[in-house]
Order: C-alpha cells, then sequence, then structure tokens
C-alpha cells in the first residue's frame, strides 16, 4: 500500500497525454480550475458525508435544526454559495480560451479521416503534413478543424481542450505550445476500428525556425506532401 | 395462494373472500401463464428479466476490464471489442436501468396507492413482451457477430449505411426503438393509474411520496423518449431507404442526431434517478423511525428537477462547435440541477437527523448511495464547466463520472430497496451473514474500479480505445480498474447467492418487518393477486395511513370492493386531485393478445433487419388488425348505471363516464406524441439553418391548392367525427358520420402520397426533400391511424358496447382527428412554406 502510494505521487499528473501537466497556456488554465474544482469537492464530500455519519452515529445530533433550516441551508444555501462563483470562474476562463479574431498568428487546417490526421499549412506556401503537426512555440495558433468521413476529435491534451472534427463544419480551436520539443495528440470520438491507433504526433519549433523547420520536414517525407484526395 | 391469507384473520369472511377473488383475479396454470396480465407477476417478470440483463451487461463490462487491464492486449479483435461496449452500454441503459426502473413502478405503484392493479393490464402485458423480444434481438445479436458497434449513442454519419454497412446499426436502431414501446406504454399506464386509480380520500396531497416521484418519473419519459424514437426511425430510414436526415453531402447534419440523442439521454438519467429516489424516500423514513421531512420541499424541488433536465442536454456537446455564450445558459443550467437534488439529500439528512436511524442491511446500502451519488453529483458539476468538459469530454474521467451517477443513482439504492421489499415480494427475510460482505465487496469493488478512473482520463485516456501502448502512464491504473471489476463481481455474485438463500432459508414474516406506514404492508405478504380483499378509505397522510390495524379489516373485506360480483376485476377510479370515488372501474381480464401482439411486432423487426420490406409491411398491418381486434373485447357490453362499491357508496361504471382512464391515456399518448411532432419540426428547421450544402440547387413550387384540399379533407373528418358522436349520445348508429369521416381521411392520404410523389428535389437527394417527405408521411400515417379508429367504432357499435351512455369510442376517436388536423395544418405549412423560406431567406 505504502508503495502504490508513493507510485501514485511520482506518477500522478505526469505522462505524454496528461492534462494535467500542461505545456499550454490553455491547459493551464483548466488545469487550475481543475484543482480548485477538487479542492472544492473533497470540502463537500467531506460535509455531506460527516453529516451522514453524524446523523447514524449520534441519534439526535441533528434534531435541534429545524427541518426547514436542514434543506434551505443545505439544499439552497450551500449550493448557491458554490455554483455562482464557479460558474462565473468558468464563465470567464472559457471566454479568455476563445479564438477570438485577429489575434492568432497562423492558422492551420486539420482535418480527421479514417484513420488518419491531414494537416495543412495556409500560411506556410500551403504544404501539408500526414499524422505529424508542425507548431511554433509560444505563438498561439488557431486550428481549423474538420472532419473528412465521420466525426473524429482533435485534442493534444497538453496544450488545450479538444474540438469535434464534423463532417460539414469547420471548428476553430487555439492552441498555444509554450516549449519546443515533441507532444502527441489523438483522436477522442469514436470513430470505428481505428479509433484507438489514430494519434499523431506534435513537433514544437523555435518561432524563428519553424518556416525553414516544417519546409524541411514536407520536403524529406513524400508522403505528407500529397494530398490525398 | 390460501397461505398468504393472514393467520389472525383466518376467520371465515376473510378466507371466503380470498377465495372468491382469487378466482376471479387469479392467472392459469401451465401455459396460461403467458396470458398473464396481472401488475404483481408482471412487475416481477419486467425485475428478473431486467437482472438477467444486468448479468449480460456486467459480464461484457467484465471483458472489456480484461481486455484494457494491459497494455496491446489481443484477448478481442477491435471488431468485437467494438460490438462489446457498444452492448455494454446499450444493454445496461435500455434492457437494465429502465426496465428495472418500470418494474419496480409496475409492482409497486399500485400497491402504494391503495388500488389492486394499474388502469390497462393488457397494456403491462404488451410492454413487457416488447421489451423481452426487443432486448433478445439486441443481445441475440452478438451471438451471431452482428451486434451493434458504434457506441451506445450511435453517432452519425459512422453509425450512417456508408461507414457501417452491415446490419449492426439496424439492430440497435430497431431493437432499440422496439424495447421503448414499453417505456411509452409505461409510462402513459402510469401516468393514468396514478392520477385516477387510487384509495378513496387520497387527495393528491395526501398521495405516499413514492407516487409522485413515479408520477413525475411517468410524464418525464412522455416528453424524453420520442426525440430518441424519431431519432431512430430517421435513421433507421436513412440507413434503409436512403433518405438524407442526417448525411452532411446531402443537406442533413450529423448533429441533428446529437441533438435528438440527448434531448432523450440527459433526462432519461433522472428517469433512473427519481423512481429510486422515491425508494429512498420511502425507505429512509421507515428506518429513522420518524415521518420524511420536507414532503412539499421534495415535491416542488422533482417537478423543478424534471424541468430543468430537459435544458440541459448540450452539455453533452460542449466539443461539438456550439458558440460559447450559448455553452454557458447549458452550464449555467447544468449546474442548476444541482439544486433540486440538493435539497432531496439534505431532505433525507434531515429526515435521518430527526428520528432515530436503525442500522441495517438496506441502510448499509443508503450509505453507500450517499457515498457514492455525493462523488458522482459534485463530477458531474465539473463536468458541466465547460474549459474543464474541453479537456475531460469523452475519456476515462467522464466514464467514471456516469458509473459514480448510475451506481449511486440506481444501483445502491436499488438494492437498498430489493433488501427492503422482498420480504414483500417472498415473505421472507434476508440472511444478513452474506449481505453484509456482499455489500463491502460491491462497494470496494466499485470504488476501486471507478474512481481511479478519474485519473486516468485526466492523464488523457479516451473512451472507446480497445488497446494502449503503455507509455503513457496508464499501466497501473487500468490494471488496478479491472482487479476492482473483478471484486465488485464477485460482490454481486454474493448478492445473488444471498438473495437466493433468502428465497429458500429466509425466516418467514407474515406481515410488515419494518413497522412501514405505506399501504403496500397493509395486506397479507406475499401478496395476493387482487392485493387488497377490499380498498381503505385514507384519512391522513401523506405517508401515515398506519397499515398495522388496516390489513385485518381489509381482509375481512371493511372496506371499499369486499366483495365478488360479476366476475369482475374492480378497482376504484377517483377524483383526480380530491380522491373522492368516482367510477368503478372493471378491468380486462388474461389473454394471449399482448403476446401475439408483441410478436406480430417482432416478426416485422426481423423483417424489416433482412430488408423484406413487404413481409414487414404485412406483419405492421397484422399489429395493426390486432390493436382493433383488442378494442373488441374492451368494456361492458351493457348500460348498469351508479353500483355499490361498499360504504354506502355508489358510482358508476368507468365505461359509463366521461374522464374515465382510456381518456387520459389518450391525452397522454397524444402528448407524446405532440412532442415525437414537434422534435420532427425542430429537425426540419434546424437542417435548414444549420446543416451543410444547403439550399438545394432546385427547389418545388408547393401545389398550394393540393395542400388546401388535404386540409378540408381533415377537417370534413373531424366535422364528421363530431357528428358520429352526437348520434351516438343521442342513441342513433352513426353510421353515415363514420363514412364521412372515413372518405375525408382516404382523400387525405391519397393527395398527400400525391404531395410526396411531387416533391423536388427528391426525397433522396437531398434533406429539403427528405423532412417534407416525412412530415407528409406523419400526416398520412395520422389519418391511417384514424381510419382504425373509426374501423373499430364501426365494429363495437355493432358488438353492442356502445350506447348513449358508453360513449367513449366516438370521444376518442374525435380527439385523434382533432389532433389529425392540427398537426396536418402544421406540417403542410411548413412543408408548403420551406422551399420560399429557404429561397428568399438563404440559410
Amino acid at each position: 500500500m505504502i508503495q502504490l502510494g508513493s507510485t501514485v505521487a511520482l506518477t500522478g499528473c505526469g505522462g505524454p497525454l496528461s492534462t494535467l501537466s500542461a505545456a499550454g497556456p490553455a491547459a493551464d488554465a483548466i488545469a487550475t480550475l481543475w484543482w480548485v474544482m477538487l479542492g472544492g469537492s473533497a470540502a463537500i464530500f467531506a460535509l455531506v458525508l460527516g453529516l451522514f455519519a453524524l446523523v447514524i452515529l449520534r441519534p439526535g445530533w441533528g434534531s435541534s435544526v429545524s427541518p426547514a433550516r436542514w434543506i434551505v441551508l443545505g439544499g439552497l444555501v450551500l449550493p448557491g454559495m458554490v455554483l455562482t462563483p464557479l460558474v462565473a470562474y468558468a464563465l470567464i476562463t472559457g471566454e479568455r480560451l476563445l479564438p477570438l479574431a485577429g489575434i492568432a498568428r497562423q492558422r492551420i487546417e486539420a482535418e480527421g479521416r479514417q484513420w488518419s490526421w491531414t494537416f495543412r499549412y495556409p500560411g506556410e506556401g500551403g504544404v501539408q503534413t500526414v499524422n505529424v503537426l508542425h507548431l511554433p512555440a509560444g505563438v498561439s495558433v488557431d486550428m481549423a478543424v474538420s472532419g473528412f468521413d465521420v466525426i473524429h476529435s482533435f485534442w493534444i491534451p497538453r496544450f488545450a481542450g479538444k474540438i469535434d472534427a464534423v463532417p460539414g463544419h469547420v471548428n476553430v480551436l487555439r492552441i498555444q505550445a509554450d516549449e519546443p520539443g515533441r507532444y502527441e495528440g489523438q483522436c477522442s470520438e469514436f470513430c470505428g476500428i481505428g479509433h484507438a491507433l489514430m494519434r499523431f504526433a506534435v513537433i514544437v519549433h523555435p518561432a524563428k525556425d519553424f518556416s525553414a523547420a516544417l519546409a524541411q520536414a514536407a520536403a524529406s517525407s513524400p508522403a505528407s506532401t500529397k494530398a490525398k484526395e | 395462494m390460501s397461505a398468504s391469507v393472514d393467520q389472525s384473520a383466518q376467520g371465515s369472511p376473510a378466507l371466503q373472500l380470498h377465495r372468491q377473488l382469487a378466482a376471479i383475479w387469479g392467472t392459469g396454470p401451465g401455459l396460461q401463464r403467458l396470458a398473464a396480465v396481472n401488475h404483481s407477476i408482471i412487475g416481477r417478470r419486467f425485475m428478473a428479466t431486467a437482472f438477467v440483463f444486468f448479468a449480460i451487461g456486467g459480464v461484457l463490462g467484465m471483458l472489456t476490464r480484461v481486455q484494457l487491464a494491459t497494455p496491446t492486449a489481443d484477448f478481442m479483435t477491435p471488431g468485437t471489442y467494438n460490438q462489446v461496449f457498444t452492448l455494454h452500454g446499450s444493454v445496461m441503459l435500455f434492457l437494465f436501468a429502465i426496465p428495472l426502473v418500470e418494474g419496480m413502478g409496475v409492482y409497486l405503484t399500485p400497491k402504494i396507492l391503495g388500488a389492486r392493479d394499474l388502469a390497462f393490464p393488457r397494456l403491462t402485458a404488451f410492454g413487457y413482451w416488447c421489451y423481452l423480444f426487443g432486448g433478445s434481438i439486441l443481445t441475440g445479436a452478438l451471438l451471431f457477430g452482428v451486434a451493434p458497434d458504434g457506441g451506445w449513442f450511435m453517432y452519425t454519419p459512422l453509425s450512417s449505411n456508408v461507414y457501417t454497412p452491415g446490419v449492426n446499426a439496424d439492430v440497435w436502431l430497431l431493437g432499440v426503438t422496439f424495447v421503448e414501446i414499453s417505456a411509452l406504454a409505461f409510462a402513459v399506464e402510469i401516468i393514468v393509474s396514478i392520477l385516477k386509480i387510487r384509495a378513496p380520500g387520497m387527495s393528491l396531497d395526501r398521495m405516499p411520496i413514492f407516487g409522485w416521484y413515479m408520477l413525475i418519473t411517468a410524464l418525464m419519459m412522455v416528453a424524453a423518449f420520442p426525440p430518441l424514437i424519431l431519432g431512430s426511425i430517421l435513421l433507421e430510414v436513412e440507413r434503409a431507404f436512403h433518405l438524407p436526415f442526417f448525411d452532411p453531402t446531402r443537406g442533413g447534419d450529423a448533429l441533428l442526431w446529437q441533438h435528438l440523442f440527448w434531448l432523450f439521454g440527459h433526462p432519461d438519467v433522472y428517469i433512473i434517478f427519481l423512481p429510486m429516489a422515491g425508494a429512498l424516500s420511502t425507505i429512509i423514513p421507515v428506518l429513522a423511525g420518524g415521518p420524511l421531512v420536507g414532503y412539499r420541499a421534495i415535491v416542488v424541488a422533482i417537478i423543478a428537477l424534471a424541468f430543468v433536465s430537459f435544458g440541459i442536454w448540450v452539455h453533452h456537446m460542449f466539443t461539438v462547435g456550439i458558440p460559447h455564450l450559448a455553452l454557458a445558459f447549458f452550464s449555467a443550467s447544468s449546474a442548476i440541477v444541482a439544486v433540486p437534488t440538493a435539497v432531496q439529500v439534505f431532505a433525507w439528512l434531515a429526515t435521518l437527523a430527526h428520528g432515530r436511524p436503525r442500522w441495517n442491511v438496506p441502510m448499509l446500502y443508503v450509505f453507500g448511495f450517499f457515498f457514492i451519488f455525493a462523488l458522482g453529483g459534485l463530477t458531474g458539476v465539473m463536468l458541466a464547466m465547460v474549459p474543464f468538459d474541453w479537456q475531460a469530454h469523452n475519456t476515462y474521467f467522464v466514464v467514471a463520472h456516469m458509473h459514480y451517477v448510475v451506481a449511486g443513482a440506481l444501483a445502491f439504492p436499488m438494492l437498498a430497496a430489493l433488501y427492503y421489499w422482498l420480504p414483500l415480494l417472498t415473505g421472507r427475510m434476508a440472511i444478513h451473514q452474506l449481505s453484509v460482505p456482499a455489500f463491502w465487496l460491491v462497494f470496494v469493488g466499485f470504488n476501486l474500479t471507478f474512481f481511479l478512473m478519474h485519473l486516468t482520463g485526466l492523464r488523457g485516456m479516451p473512451r472507446r480505445i480497445y488497446t494502449y501502448t503503455g507509455e503513457e502512464g496508464w499501466n497501473w491504473l487500468n490494471l488496478l480498474s479491472s482487479v476492482g471489476g473483478f471484486i465488485m463481481t464477485i460482490g454481486f455474485a454474493l448478492v445473488v447467492i444471498d438473495l437466493l438463500a433468502q428465497l429458500r432459508y429466509g425466516r418467514r414474516v407474515r406481515r410488515d418487518p419494518w413497522k412501514a406506514e405505506t399501504l403496500e404492508w397493509a395486506m397479507p405478504i406475499p401478496p395476493a393477486p387482487y392485493n387488497f380483499a377490499s380498498i381503505p378509505h385514507v384519512e391522513i397522510g401523506p405517508d401515515r395511513p398506519a397499515p398495522d390495524g388496516l390489513a385485518p379489516s381489509l381482509a375481512r373485506g371493511e372496506g371499499y370492493l369486499g366483495f365478488a360480483r360479476n366476475g369482475w376485476q374492480e378497482t376504484l377510479g377517483v377524483h383526480m386531485t380530491s380522491g373522492a370515488p368516482e367510477q368503478l372501474i372493471v378491468l380486462s381480464r388474461s389473454t394471449y393478445l399482448p403476446l401475439y401482439t408483441a410478436l406480430a411486432i417482432a416478426v416485422a423487426v426481423l423483417a424489416m433487419l433482412f430488408h423484406f420490406y413487404l413481409p414487414a409491411l404485412a406483419a405492421a398491418l397484422v399489429v395493426a388488425g390486432l390493436f382493433v381486434l383488442a378494442g373488441q373485447s374492451a368494456g361492458l357490453s351493457r348500460d348498469y348505471g351508479p353500483l355499490p362499491v361498499g360504504q354506502g357508496v355508489s358510482v358508476p361504471p368507468h365505461t359509463e363516464l366521461a374522464g374515465s382512464p382510456p381518456w387520459w391515456a389518450l391525452v397522454f399518448t397524444l402528448i407524446a406524441d405532440g412532442t415525437l411532432f414537434a422534435s420532427l419540426l425542430f429537425g426540419t428547421l434546424y437542417l435548414w439553418i444549420s446543416a451543410p450544402n444547403w439550399p438545394p440547387p432546385q427547389t418545388f413550387t408547393p401545389d398550394l391548392g393540393l395542400a388546401f384540399a388535404t386540409v378540408v379533407a381533415l377537417l370534413v373528418a373531424a366535422a364528421a367525427a363530431r357528428g358520429s358522436q352526437r348520434s351516438i349520445s343521442a342513441g342513433g348508429t352513426a353510421r353515415g358520420w363514420i363514412g364521412l369521416a372515413a372518405l375525408g381521411l382516404v382523400v387525405a392520404i391519397a393527395v398527400v402520397v400525391g404531395l410526396i410523389g411531387d416533391i423536388v428535389p427528391r426525397p433522396t437527394e437531398h434533406a429539403l426533400g427528405a423532412t417534407a417527405a416525412a412530415l407528409l408521411a406523419y400526416v398520412a400515417f395520422h389519418a391511417g391511424i384514424g381510419l382504425l379508429f373509426l374501423l373499430s367504432n364501426l365494429l363495437r357499435l355493432r358488438g353492442g358496447f356502445l350506447s348513449s351512455r358508453r360513449s367513449m369510442d366516438p370521444h376518442l376517436t374525435r380527439l385523434w382527428l382533432d389532433y389529425t388536423v392540427v398537426t396536418g395544418v402544421i406540417a403542410l405549412g411548413l412543408v408548403s412554406a420551406l422551399p420560399a423560406l429557404v429561397r428568399s431567406l438563404g440559410t
């Protein structure tokens, strides 16, 4: 049990696909929201179970509080005090993550199909890569996501939340990587037999090297430049 | 059954009365059991069948845990895994959770409300057979390797005939829709029964809280299931006949399916939870030894919950690309739904605080409920926060959350209820030596399995993957979850052994072992098929009719209807709100008709699955014929006038009263139908506004003259139905009026079929044509059903079932035709206006 505990502590939040080891501002903001909610939930859980234990183990303990007060305090006041600030906090967090016009410096198209991802870079001469997404570090990028056949979902957990790739629609997700390096993304909407294997690599380059690195990557991998249609 | 007669009341009046009533209410032996319509029998069958499906679903769940216990396992192929996880979800939800709730409602509701049976015994049986056959088709497909494999919410286009060309998706769409017939039948029956068939004196504000929970649940079902049924029909039509409702390349939209599915799917969580919460609200006060705290607050809370639960379906769709401010609305309403739930939780805590709680096996499961439901509720609030959902959506965090909610809302209260009510079913008490370790195995195993999944999900594991590489940091989490799953399974196996042991060796009890306050304990246990030898008058309430002293006097026939008459299965109908006795309801007897009708539907479904469309149509006509036939043995064949029902009260039989159960059944059926129609209107407008590839290259110019002619024909039919109603009320034969109404309907159907033929773009080419065809087909279908109503009227006139006093039938026909006119005008209006709207306003 002790060994298990230390394993949990050591590997608790890490991993190449972990939402809690954030490597971009959006994932970071959401991870903070999570830790706040975890703390609050633990307190409320302890309160409810503590009350249950008290009313069972100490009969008569809560009978001095009138029934109406029990219901008003626990059923109205408590949720009201918790939910109002939480909803406001989440709303503001969500607004900040939106792809508002005119801020992003890159726009990259992502198209999911059974079972691969195609990325097109209109700002970089229209090159195209398959199953490898190249990004500049420290630059906010708007991903224009769509589906070719069925619904997929574009997700790089360490950068930001996910957005669905719906055929016939284009959804925009703003992502940003803090540091250069290798990251991972995956499809997160069930899309058939190959769903589990529909992962993609994310290579983040220093911003100044991005165009050159992308051109080189596209040139060295012929499968990537060829359009599939 | 004589063993069930109370010892102390075994004086001759009680025993004599029991023998007379048992002869009337009993179901025959052997194969005649297939003709049973009694609510106790059907309720038990519902619950037993649900537990069998629970075992099947549990085994499927364990198979997924075996596959996921280690990375890169090849225990199952991806194709098999997809079938297994899809069926696990579908079976647990559609074949276990909902039917279990229905079974509990069927079995307990009449007993708690002081009635002898539900309003429509044949409908109860019909619902059960639909459930059994539909569920068998769905699960049986696994044996042939053609089980559904698109996930239990069947998102299109993956489930379309392009990407799932086999029969797998059809099995889901047809099988689940078949099962949902039983849900709608149950909903209508429960609403009417609760509103009309209670013990006299039981006004709504004296009704036991369980009745309120079942009533609200059933009302929610009436509104929640039609969108799913419509979606399933449209998707099946798209798959079978290529009408594009969801295909984005032809003007359909995959997101329409998601809206229709979750419009059902979210309220469904509460449809499962509310009856179990009703059980908790019934059990907790008994175990606490005091009255339920906050009866009125709870009633208000569950009504609020019912409304709010229809306004939060979009929180399953936070990542599909809906504008953030729209999401914020659904986020806030999803948070608000926590309030009525908190009201109930604290009402229960207050009930315990103000009593002297007993600690026993049901209470142990109440503890399990508090623990697990609290966690599920808290993660639910987390997921309602839009940015967090963007990360957690479709990961194992959601899998963990939904299992906590469903186990908290359903499994633990269900087991509390089972241990509490099993003495009623079997007449025996549980053996605690086994019950307690079984609980702890289930509880520990459950938490080990699912608590860790929160973390697995946060570390990025998406749901519905059949394998992973082993480098993601999920290995030990998955392994422990699988171990926990096996512990939980052992726990459930122990529960089953415990229940079987109780059945065989449990201590015999003859009356209420809990000192409960509700009427189901005011009868000898296990109950006789007629429940109450006589029906009590409820003086106080709610939840306090004090059954202790009641049972013997009721068994002696000292309440209402304490006698046998004409071999009738009698129960009392009351005024909806005040509970004053109002009508004598004569219920239908055992019959094979429900079985035959469900079998005919099963033939239609199987024929559809094999693409034999003509045999399917023939089977559907047989179904229609059987329904008309069923009408030929309902009601009474002569006038009786007021009949004595005991206590010096006389009321007319239900056949001679305007507000009888059939009337209300049709009203609520039409509310369900109207919800389906509204969903169809929503779908049409939704596709126009948000689907890709609109407008179509060409649109038709609607023939306003023909549309107008249809409306006139429908109006003539509705007016003629009024004429027939007046004629029958005046003692006439009404044949001319019925003929005129039929003529109007036939003309309307012919014109509508012609209109469908003129639609451009063709229904198979573009969603505009497809939705227009669906709207027109809706009108034609309802006119066709109207013809069946008229046919039944004619046959029943000839059979002597109608008179100036017994004139319910033409009222029902009139109501149906009025509905057909209203929806027909709307549908024809929209179809006529749509091309012009699309052209002038664009998309």
